[in-house]
Formats: C-alpha cells, sequence, structure tokens
C-alpha cells in the first residue's frame, strides 16, 4: 500500500496524475513517519553492480534513465519533497508552500553531523555536501486578485471598477501603499488555511463564457488546476530532447501540445511572427515585397552551408550586423533577430544562421510552428524518465538527501546518518559546497491573468526595452495545456538577469499587463489599460543557471560527476547534451537510451506467474522487501471531480484491469523511506 | 548482463511477423474463395456482406468486392424496412471509414461512399462534410476526398460563401493546393458574378453549377465582378511573393486574368472567280460538314456545294473551301453577292463580289477581333498595367524565376504586343537561360507571338505580303489568319517542316523559305494558286514519295534524291492536284 501511495505520487505515472502529486506524498510520508524499514544493506556492493546515486533535474533523471535501462543499479535522491527539482512543476498549493519552504530554509543544518561521523571508517576520506539550496534567490510574491470571500465572485468583472475588496480580514496588506504601484504580500500570511473553509463547499464549475472575476479565494480553490513550472522552456521539435523521447520510447509517458503561434512585442504592440510559409503567406504586416525579402533569407538560412559566400565576410562579426547588411527591411530584421534566431547582440553571425535554421527546421513537423510544450508542464519531462528508469528497475527517494561523500567514493551518507555505498555519483550543482558559482542567472516569474480571447499556447519574444534591459522571453499558456485554470493564462518571462527578476521585469510586466494597484481592482472603463489582461498574482525570483560551468573546474572525485541546473536557453538541447555525456563517462561501451522494449516482447522468466513486475523483482529481493501482490495500477482518473472526492487510499484500489499502454508497464512500487 | 530485461531478438520478431502474415495469407484466399462461390450461386446475404467486409478491410481496393456488396445492398434494400436499410447503410459508412484509414486514395471506397450515401434514406450530410474536411486536414491535396466533397456539397446545398470561406481556410494553411484554389476558381462567378453578366441562377445551390449551358455565346457567366477581382489578385500576389516557384498561385493567376473565350463566328469569306472557290474561316476549328454550313449565292441556297477542309487530313479546321457550281461567278462583269450562314451558331457573314474584281473577301482583322489577347484580354487596361507593376517587382527580386518571367510576358501582349515586342524578345532569352529543360517551348511560343505581331503589322499596312525573315522561327502558327496573304517571306528562320496547315494559305503565290531547316515538300500540296518557291540552304533529305503533278518540272533545280545539305531548289511551281 505505501510503495504504491509512493510511486505513484512520485514517478509521474500518468501526466494526468499530476494534480495530485504533492498531496499524495504528503500522505504517504505521514503513514511512513518513524517507521524504518528499509536498510542500506539491501545493497551488496561485493554482489551486486553498485548504484549510481542521483538527484533528478533534467539531466540526471536522463542519466538515470539511461543507466537503468541497460541493467545499472540506480538509486535516486532528492532532499525535497518533490521531484525534478528546480525543472519542477507546482500546483499553486504547492507552490505556496514551496515559497514558504523557502523562506524559512536557512536554518536546520547543524546537529546531524555527529550520527553520520561515526558511520565513516577508519581512513576515510569526507566530503560534506550543501544541504541548502542556494540556486534561487531574490523571491518575492505579490497579489492583485480580489481578496474578497468566494461567495462574493458572482460580481461581473465589467461591472464598473468599485472598491469591490473585502473588508480587512487577517491577510489584508497595507492597502494604500501608493508610490508603488504594487504591494507586497507578506507570504506566510496568504497561506492556504485561511482560505481554505470555502473550498469544500460544493461550488458551480464556473461557466467559462460568463467574466467572472477571479477572486484569490478561487485560484487557491482552484489551485490544482495550475501546474506552474520553475523553469520556462519549449521543446524544439527537432531538439535533441525531443529526438531522445522518441528514441528510447519515454514520449509514451506524455502528451504534448504545438505551439500555436510565435509573437512578438514591437513598438508596443504584439504581433505574429511570419515564420512559416502559412504565416508569411497569411501576413497582413508585411508589404508583399517584405514577404518575398523574408522567404527568400529564410530559404538561404535552410542550406546556408552551402553558400559560405554569402556570408563569409561577417564570420567574425555579430548577426546583427549581418541582418542589416542584407535587404532586409527594419520589420524583417527584428522578426528574424528576436523571434527566429532568438540570439543576443554578441552573437556570431554563423551561429546566429544555425539558430535560424535549427528554427526553422523544426517547422512543419508537428505543424506551423516549431515548439512542442508538454501537457501538465515541463515538470512533466524528468518525470517520465524518472519512470522509465523505475521501470527498469531504479528506485527512487525523496525527502532523503547526503551529506557528505566517503573516500572518493565509495559510499555517500544520507540524511538520516545512513551509509550507502556506490560507484558513481551524479550530482546537481546546488549540493556542491565551496565551489566557484554564479556566473549568470536568470530571473523569471509567473503571473496568470484573465480575459484574454483565444485558447492558445504562445511564445512571445520582448526585445530590450532600452539598452540596459535584458530581452524577455514570455510563454503565455492557455488552461488547454493543462498548466492553469480556465478563464486563466499562465505567463512564464524569463530573462537573464541584470539586476533581481523584479527589476528586470517590471517594466516588462506594467507594459503588457495591467496591474492593478490594489488587489481586485478594474481597470476604468475606456482607458487603454482595460485593453491589457488583468494581473492576478505575480511571483519573482532569480534562478542561477550554472549550465556555463566547465565540469572541470569542480575539485571533486573521479566518479562524481556534477550536473548543471537549468540553462536559460529555450530549448533542452543543453541538458540532454550534458547528460549523454556524463552517461559515457559512466558507461562508455553502452548505448545511450535504447529504445525500451513493447510489453509483448518481454519474456518473462517465471511464466508460470508472469507479474508485470518483472523488472523490479531483482531489485525488490535485494531490497528484502516483496513486491510481490503490489502490482496494481492506478487506474486513469478524470481529472476534476474525482479529484475531490477521491482520497489516495480509495484510489488505489483498482485492479489492473484496463490495457493502455501504461497499464502493461511494469509497475511495483520499491519504497524507501 | 543480469538485471536486464530480456527482451525477443529481431530474429524472433521476424519469424513471429512472417508467421504471422501467412496466416493471414490463408484466411484472406479462404474468405476470397468462398466469396466467389457465394456470388456465382447468386447469394445475396448478409453473410456475404460479412465476408467481402472483412477482406475489403485488409484490402479496400478489390473493386469486385465492392460491385458485389452493392449487389447485395441493392437487394437487402427490397426486403428491408426504411429503418433497416437506414442502419445497414450507416453501418457501411462507418465500415468504409475504416477502409479510408487503410487506404485514403482508394478509389474504390470514395466511389462506394459516394453510391452509399446516394442511397441512405436520411443523411446525415454534416458528419459527411466534417469527414471530408478530416480528411482534408490530413492531406489536403487528396483528390479523390475533393471529388467526394463536391457531391457532398452539391447534395447538402452548402451556401456557395461558406464554400468559400472553406477554400479560404486550404489556402490559408497551405497555399499550394490546385485543388483549393479550382474550387475558388469556380464558387466566385457564382457569389459575386460580374455585373451585367448573366448572375448564377440562384437555383445553383440545389442543382449545382454546370447544369444549363449559358444561352449565348456572347455571355460568360464565369467571369467575376472587378471588386472581387481585386481582392484575388491581391491573395494570390501574397501566395506568389511568398513562394515564386509554387506553380498553383500562378496557374489561379492566369486564370483571373484571362478567362476570355472567343466569340465563335464566321471571320472571312473569300471567293475568286477564277477559281471559282470560296473559302470560309472561322474563329476556330469546326466540322463544316456536321455545323449545319450554308452557302447562300445571289439569294439562292447553293444545295450541292461540297464543303472540304482546307487539308485533306483535317475534319475540323479553321478553313473550309468549296467549288461553286461552273461558270457562276466566271463572268467579270456580273455582280454576286454571297452569304454564309452558320446554322448551328445563328451566325453569319456577306460578301460581294463586285464588277471588275478577280476576287473579293470580306473579314474580321485579328486587330478587330483583338485576336492575340485573348489570353488576358478581359482585364481592364489599368488592372493589367498595376498588375504588371507588381511582377515587374518581383523579377526584381527574382530575376530568375521562370513562372514570373512567363506571367510578365503573358500581361505585356495583352497590353501592347507591338510596344513591348523588344522586352519581350528579352525575357524570353532569359526564359530559355534558366529553364533550358523547356527552351523549345519558349521558341515555339516566341515565334507565335512574332507571327501575330507581324500579322498585326500586315493589318495595319492593309497588304497581302507577310515577311518574317530572321525572326528564330520555330514553328508557323496563326496560319488561318493568313487566308489572303499572296507573298510570303520566311527565310533565315529555323523552321523544320511546313505544317499541313499551311494549305490554309490559299491565296498564296510566292513563298520564300531560304536558310532554314526544312526537311520535306509536305504542307505545300494544296496550294491552288503557288506559283514561286524558293528553298534555297534547307536540309530537304528526301522528297515524298507521294506523286504529285508538276507540270512545270523543267523549272526545277533540284535533285530530289539526293542527301543533300544544301539545296538550291528554286521556282517549283506546284499545280495543287486536288
Amino acid at each position: 500500500m505505501r510503495g504504491k501511495d509512493f510511486y505513484k505520487g512520485g514517478v509521474g505515472c500518468e501526466c494526468r496524475f499530476k494534480a495530485e502529486t504533492q498531496r499524495r506524498n504528503s500522505v504517504f510520508l505521514h503513514v511512513q513517519a518513524g517507521v524504518k524499514w528499509w536498510c542500506v544493506s539491501g545493497y551488496n556492493p561485493a554482489v551486486e553492480d553498485p548504484p549510481s546515486v542521483k538527484w533528478p533535474g533534467l539531466t540526471e533523471s536522463v542519466i538515470a534513465a539511461a543507466c537503468s535501462r541497460v541493467g545499472q543499479r540506480v538509486l535516486h535522491l532528492d532532499r525535497r519533497n518533490y521531484y525534478a527539482g528546480n525543472w519542477a512543476s507546482f500546483t499553486l498549493n504547492g507552490l505556496l508552500s514551496w515559497i514558504e519552504e523557502y523562506k524559512k530554509s536557512p536554518d536546520d543544518q547543524t546537529d546531524v553531523e555527529q550520527e553520520w561521523r561515526e558511520k565513516i571508517e577508519e581512513g576515510e576520506e569526507v566530503l560534506t555536501l550543501n544541504s541548502v539550496d542556494s540556486t534561487i534567490s531574490n523571491l518575492e510574491v505579490f497579489t492583485y486578485a480580489s481578496e474578497e470571500p468566494e461567495e462574493e465572485e458572482e460580481v461581473k468583472a465589467t461591472s464598473v471598477g468599485t472598491q469591490n475588496s473585502s473588508g480587512p480580514d487577517d491577510t489584508t496588506p497595507d492597502k494604500d501603499d501608493d508610490e508603488e504601484h504594487q504591494h507586497q504580500e507578506p507570504e506566510n500570511e496568504q497561506t492556504p488555511e485561511t482560505q481554505e473553509e470555502p473550498e469544500n463547499e460544493p461550488q458551480p464549475e464556473p461557466v467559462p463564457e460568463v467574466k467572472k472575476k477571479i477572486t484569490y479565494a478561487k485560484l487557491i480553490k482552484e489551485g490544482r488546476r495550475f501546474n506552474i513550472d520553475l523553469v520556462s522552456k519549449l521543446l524544439y521539435s527537432r531538439g535533441l530532447l525531443v529526438d531522445l523521447l522518441i528514441k528510447s520510447n519515454v514520449s509514451r509517458y506524455a502528451e504534448f501540445k504545438n505551439l500555436s503561434r510565435i509573437l512578438t512585442c514591437r513598438n508596443g504592440k504584439i504581433e505574429q511572427v511570419p515564420c512559416s510559409r502559412a504565416d508569411v503567406f497569411g501576413s497582413k504586416q508585411l508589404s508583399m515585397v517584405e514577404k518575398r525579402m523574408l522567404m527568400k533569407f529564410l530559404t538561404f538560412c535552410l542550406d546556408f552551408e552551402q553558400h559560405p559566400e554569402e556570408f563569409q565576410d561577417f564570420s567574425q562579426k555579430p548577426f546583427w550586423d549581418y541582418l542589416r547588411s542584407r535587404s532586409l527591411t527594419e520589420n524583417l530584421q527584428h522578426f528574424v533577430f528576436s523571434s527566429i534566431a532568438m540570439v543576443d547582440q554578441e552573437t556570431l553571425t554563423e551561429e546566429g544562421l544555425r539558430a535560424t535554421q535549427h528554427f526553422l527546421r523544426c517547422l512543419g513537423r508537428y505543424g506551423n510552428t516549431p515548439f512542442l510544450f508538454p501537457l501538465y508542464g515541463l515538470g512533466e519531462i524528468p518525470q517520465c524518465f524518472c519512470r522509465m528508469c523505475a521501470v527498469f528497475g531504479g528506485i527512487y527517494c525523496l525527502r532523503h538527501s547526503v551529506q557528505c561523500l566517503v573516500n572518493m567514493v565509495k559510499a555517500v551518507i544520507d540524511t538520516h546518518g545512513q551509509r550507502i555505498s556506490c560507484s558513481h555519483l551524479v550530482v546537481e550543482d546546488g549540493y556542491i559546497r565551496d565551489e566557484q558559482r554564479t556566473r549568470s542567472r536568470f530571473s523569471e516569474r509567473c503571473i496568470y491573468y484573465n480575459f484574454s480571447p483565444c485558447m492558445q499556447i504562445s511564445l512571445v519574444t520582448v526585445p530590450p526595452l532600452d539598452s540596459s534591459s535584458p530581452a524577455v522571453r514570455m510563454v503565455e499558456l492557455s488552461s488547454s495545456s493543462m498548466t492553469c485554470m480556465p478563464g486563466t493564462y499562465l505567463v512564464h518571462l524569463t530573462c537573464s538577469s541584470v539586476g533581481s527578476a523584479r527589476e528586470d521585469l517590471e517594466p516588462v510586466i506594467s507594459k503588457l499587463f495591467y496591474v492593478p494597484s490594489s488587489p481586485g481592482e478594474e481597470p476604468a472603463p475606456g482607458c487603454e489599460e482595460e485593453q491589457k489582461p488583468v494581473t492576478l498574482w505575480i511571483m519573482f525570483f532569480n534562478m542561477r543557471d550554472s549550465s556555463g560551468l566547465d565540469p572541470s573546474c569542480y575539485t571533486l572525485p573521479t566518479n562524481v560527476h556534477v550536473c548543471t541546473g537549468p540553462d536559460a536557453s529555450l530549448g533542452n538541447d543543453y541538458s540532454i547534451t550534458l547528460a549523454e555525456s556524463v552517461f559515457r563517462q559512466l558507461l562508455p561501451d553502452e548505448e545511450f537510451c535504447p529504445p525500451a522494449p513493447n510489453p509483448e516482447d518481454i519474456i518473462y522468466d517465471g511464466d508460470g506467474t508472469q507479474t508485470e513486475g518483472a523488472a523490479f523483482q531483482e531489485a525488490g529481493d535485494a531490497l528484502g522487501t516483496s513486491a510481490a501482490g503490489e502490482e496494481e495500477e492506478e487506474e486513469p482518473q478524470e481529472n476534476d471531480q474525482s479529484e475531490e472526492s477521491s482520497e489516495p487510499a480509495a484510489s488505489s484500489e483498482s485492479a489492473a484491469q484496463d490495457s493502455t499502454n501504461e497499464s502493461e508497464v511494469p509497475e511495483t512500487p520499491p519504497t524507501l523511506e | 548482463m543480469h538485471g536486464r530485461v530480456k527482451v525477443k531478438s529481431t530474429a524472433q520478431q521476424e519469424e513471429e511477423k512472417r508467421k504471422g502474415r501467412e496466416k493471414k495469407l490463408k484466411v484472406y484466399l479462404t474468405v476470397r474463395d468462398a466469396i466467389f462461390s457465394k456470388r456465382s450461386n447468386g447469394e445475396l446475404d448478409e453473410e456475404a456482406l460479412q465476408f467481402t467486409q472483412q477482406l475489403l478491410c485488409s484490402n479496400p481496393d478489390f473493386a469486385t468486392l465492392w460491385n458485389y456488396r452493392r449487389e447485395i445492398l441493392l437487394h437487402l434494400e427490397t426486403v428491408k424496412e426504411e429503418d433497416e436499410i437506414q442502419k445497414l447503410y450507416e453501418a457501411e459508412l462507418f465500415f468504409i471509414e475504416t477502409c479510408l484509414k487503410m487506404n485514403p486514395k482508394s478509389y474504390g471506397s470514395w466511389h462506394h461512399r459516394g453510391w452509399v450515401s446516394s442511397r441512405l434514406p436520411r443523411p446525415d450530410w454534416t458528419r459527411e462534410l466534417s469527414l471530408c474536411d478530416r480528411c482534408l486536414s490530413l492531406d489536403d491535396r487528396n483528390f479523390h476526398c475533393w471529388d467526394y466533397r463536391r457531391l457532398v456539397v452539391k447534395a447538402s446545398g452548402v451556401p456557395v460563401d461558406q464554400e468559400l470561406q472553406f477554400t479560404d481556410r486550404l489556402i490559408g494553411s497551405n497555399f499550394s493546393n490546385y485543388s483549393s484554389w479550382h474550387y475558388r476558381s469556380t464558387l466566385l462567378p457564382l457569389l459575386h458574378p460580374e455585373p451585367g453578366s448573366e448572375p448564377a441562377s440562384p437555383c445553383r445551390k440545389q442543382n449545382n453549377t454546370h447544369t444549363s449551358p449559358t444561352a449565348s455565346p456572347q455571355t460568360h457567366s464565369h467571369r467575376v465582378c472587378e471588386e472581387q477581382l481585386l481582392k484575388e489578385y491581391e491573395l494570390v500576389q501574397n501566395a506568389f511573393f511568398t513562394d515564386p516557384n509554387d506553380q498553383s498561385a500562378w496557374f489561379y493567376y492566369r486564370w483571373l486574368l484571362g478567362r476570355a473565350e472567343r466569340e465563335e463566328l464566321i471571320s472571312c469569306v473569300y471567293v475568286s472567280r477564277e477559281g471559282e472557290r470560296v473559302a470560309v474561316a472561322f474563329s476556330k476549328p469546326v466540322n463544316a460538314l456536321t455545323e449545319g454550313l450554308m452557302l447562300v449565292l445571289d439569294g439562292q441556297q447553293q444545295q450541292r456545294v461540297e464543303w472540304r477542309s482546307a487539308h485533306p487530313r483535317f475534319r475540323h479546321s479553321p478553313v473550309w473551301l468549296c467549288e461553286l457550281p461552273p461558270g457562276s461567278v466566271s463572268d467579270i462583269n456580273n455582280e454576286h453577292n454571297l452569304t454564309v450562314h452558320w446554322m448551328e451558331k445563328h451566325t453569319h457573314r456577306d460578301c460581294a463580289l463586285y464588277t471588275g474584281r478577280p476576287e473579293s473577301w470580306c473579314r474580321d482583322s485579328a486587330t478587330d477581333q483583338e485576336l492575340f489577347r485573348s489570353e488576358l484580354s478581359v482585364e481592364k487596361t489599368s488592372v493589367l498595367q498595376s498588375e504588371l507593376q507588381s511582377c515587374t517587382q518581383l523579377l526584381e527580386l527574382e530575376p530568375q524565376n521562370k513562372w514570373c518571367l512567363l506571367t510578365i510576358v503573358l500581361l505585356m501582349r495583352a497590353l501592347d504586343p507591338l510596344g513591348h515586342e523588344k522586352e519581350t524578345l528579352a525575357h524570353f532569352q532569359t526564359l530559355k537561360e534558366v529553364d533550358p529543360m523547356r527552351s523549345s517551348y519558349y521558341s515555339d511560343l516566341c515565334s507565335k507571338f512574332m507571327i501575330e505581331n507581324t500579322i498585326l503589322k500586315m493589318e495595319y499596312a492593309e497588304v497581302r505580303v507577310f515577311s518574317l525573315s530572321d525572326k528564330n522561327l520555330s514553328t508557323l502558327c496563326h496560319l488561318d489568319q493568313l487566308l489572303l496573304v499572296t507573298h510570303i517571306n520566311l527565310s533565315s528562320n529555323q523552321l523544320v517542316r511546313f505544317p499541313p496547315q499551311f494549305s490554309m494559305l490559299q491565296c498564296l503565290e510566292v513563298l520564300e523559305a531560304d536558310d532554314n531547316a526544312i526537311g520535306n515538300l509536305e504542307g505545300l500540296y494544296h496550294l491552288p494558286k503557288l506559283e514561286e518557291v524558293s528553298l534555297k540552304n534547307n536540309r530537304i533529305l528526301y522528297a515524298t514519295k507521294q506523286s504529285c503533278s508538276i507540270p512545270a518540272a523543267s523549272q526545277i533545280m533540284c535533285n530530289y534524291f539526293h542527301f543533300l545539305l544544301v539545296i538550291y531548289f528554286y521556282c517549283v511551281a506546284l499545280h495543287a492536284s486536288c
């Protein structure tokens, strides 16, 4: 039972269950409190291939899946209670607790040291790991949604902007902070608990057509409909990640949507970027001649290597200069530079051309834009690889971290003072202490707003507003992407940071969105602000981008492999390349992520039993736990209504009966705590 | 290697697949035989339906089975209630969908679907339309689906404007689609007919297009009002500016620019006292023997004249001849009035042969008819002018684009064939260079235009001398326009032969064709008035074995049966044998 829950909660089963992940975990952890059933000695390094130990971000998940796939033993530890590290997606409520955790994290670091000291054998060296996540900084949260109780939400948004925020309750902040447009919410006060009551009352589902005012309470109540990613990335449809998903059959664990449009902000106006043939044909803002120029240039970019004479003179000069030398109007230069190539002023010509080429090659594979977005958020992707890893015997363990490495590295000591032997250690950059870091950071934040016209997933590129500010990349997700509740949009803005996230992004936000001066305030009718989407909630933070760091700059044992966190680029190629190169170091002779076999092609040893959990039998045995009888699988639940009613225990009773793809995958839960 | 999932080897998988296939084949053959025996026994039962369904699912292109199914269904129709029939046919539609998934371009399946839809007691056209849309979203050039869709639209009476929006949508997602463009060209005249021309009948929606041929040849209902045309020009220009190498847009563009059909009329009547013959030229090739051609001479219908085409090989010809009764016009002091009636087209042409004249004619000149502009003639000059500007703009960006070049040439011809002659020639030169695969086509087209220009010049000068030397002609055309020409000079071109149409030059007396590459004299046999032929420096390799009477044989300075590269072939007078 406990195992099942753990598995379901953790390894990302079907993306549809995403919304329940957080709660499941907490239920499980509660049940498990104080039960110490797992013992390190279950691993016998003398007999077994010693496990690789990892922490899951995208890179780590891929490495784990790849190792596990070729028969390596993998133990996956994470000090957090969620998967995927900085790649994670949260429900709104999950995000709020994440924020809380972040606020109070820098305390408990001391005491346990003595506990594990005694596990160290004579003469062994110890390397202590960082236990505090320092990759996130400058976290700030603002709430603009009306804080009136939910019962009053019937007020139409169109009704004239009366000051209808409710009377001051215990969460009301100082409202008259006028010199600033926004004002900060003390995060701790707006914890879900205060608003919890109305949540459980049966409420009619909001009719999407009716413009209802969205209150903060409503957001919290519908919090599970949100899947807010910490990083905002898209998948290039011919990028390495998509290729890997296909090659390894991991794609079967996730669903994707094609991005529906690519926009850019130019002269204060949002315009569609014509990037495909159909776009150029249909574009209203380009003249005929511009259409020809653009198509001509793009056609050239598709096989620019064949025409070196066209760009040789500029090979040492920036792409921007090259664009200006071509017969392109200013309009077109802008489109190509900031929305198609998506490069910066320093990028050299050839790199810019290559970026353009990559973009163009991705067009048409799945639709008229080159990008895919995973339903339920980007956090799905690491989870899919985790699942793959688990299918082939990987073991996962949350809220469980490593304090130190022993002796180059023969073993690690976890936060419970246990010693775990291992042959390799793959570790996220954030665990490494005392190393050089913080080369560049990128900031990002989420807003949601409502009342936007269409159900689209869009990428908007906003060029620098002035010379000192960074170019901002904005991804707008509608509820069709399963990342936010109907009637709202989730918007991610990302840029390389100059100052703090708020300093960098506030100008863009105020330009493109209506930011109420007090929660719940409406834009005055008729003013231009009225056209803008209304902001409900904003979170700013900076995340460290360590991707530029050279692995050799870490003074670490050779069998410790450092994975950097998410990088700032839009695609995922960096992480995949890194994963593959780490895998090559670990296992030079093995294939990287060969296709997972179809269930019908798997030969089961003990034919009589034919358990679906065959793949796990070994792992289970090694752990001294019985996997038998735990192969029940989760029945796909229709997300919305059932969420409320079905308790984890109840929903997990369903027997193995339907034959979806997922159901044929062994799902024995390796459980640890 | 422990810890790994064991997977079947490729060989194992192959073996399994092979076995599976063998088994399938066995079943297939058994069922097929069973069906054939049932059919020959005349069994039209549901079991047969089941069997054929089984086979067609895996092979939807088995036409015999579809036929058998129809036989069965027709039979079941007679014995079942309407509700049952409805159910039966609905199941059939569902089944066809699975066949279409197997092969979306199966002739048999689509045809059967059309048949079933027409038999269905209560058809659900909305569903059929959405099926078509789904298919077209997967492959927007599946013409089977287009065909079927037209059938559905016709049957269900979808409004024309909705259909136009539909083509908008398809063209928007991919303009490289002949079907969509073509569909537009049929919808526009219905939705935006040119004012003045006969409006499309409102009942079109029900019985759709092409049911009633337009009553009069003068009104062509497939014209579109100007306002809409301008929008179309913009749309299609967007397409060819985006991708000038995509020919679907260019084709549509040419349709937009020129949809003139030449009026059907008698363009010329010629009568000669000496030969006692009449030659009639039509605006297009006709078969005078079936079209009801009637000759009236001085008020008397000539019953017994025999019409023959200019060349015995042509059953359809733009030029027809007939001998008048001997002595009927030979007296030079008599005046005669001639009328040729073209009964079928309700048109006629008069010709008066005055006293003292050896011959007479009455005609519309090519200039009057704006003959050589007809390809792109209907548009207003201003529109054509601005289109020419757009294309020239595109050419500046894409100097090598053949479609653009060709369209420019056509526009120039429509605007001012003589004024643009020099530019036209230059463009043809470029065309031959950028598209060498079609250089002969361009040469022929250029020849055609040169001949047209010369005809125009000749008419302006009001002479019967046609001189076209040194123009790189590769072919001869428009010879029906040269009915009255007496002298023709074709020297220094690249002609390789005289086409049979050359016999239309019924008045030709002198032919000069030196310095060509003419290989034989075919084409010159049916010219009644020919007196002088000069064929210096040609490539006459053999003369035809067909004997023809050459009375003035003494004048022949050539050797028929030699392998000659250079021939002095001077003054061959040929008398038409007829």
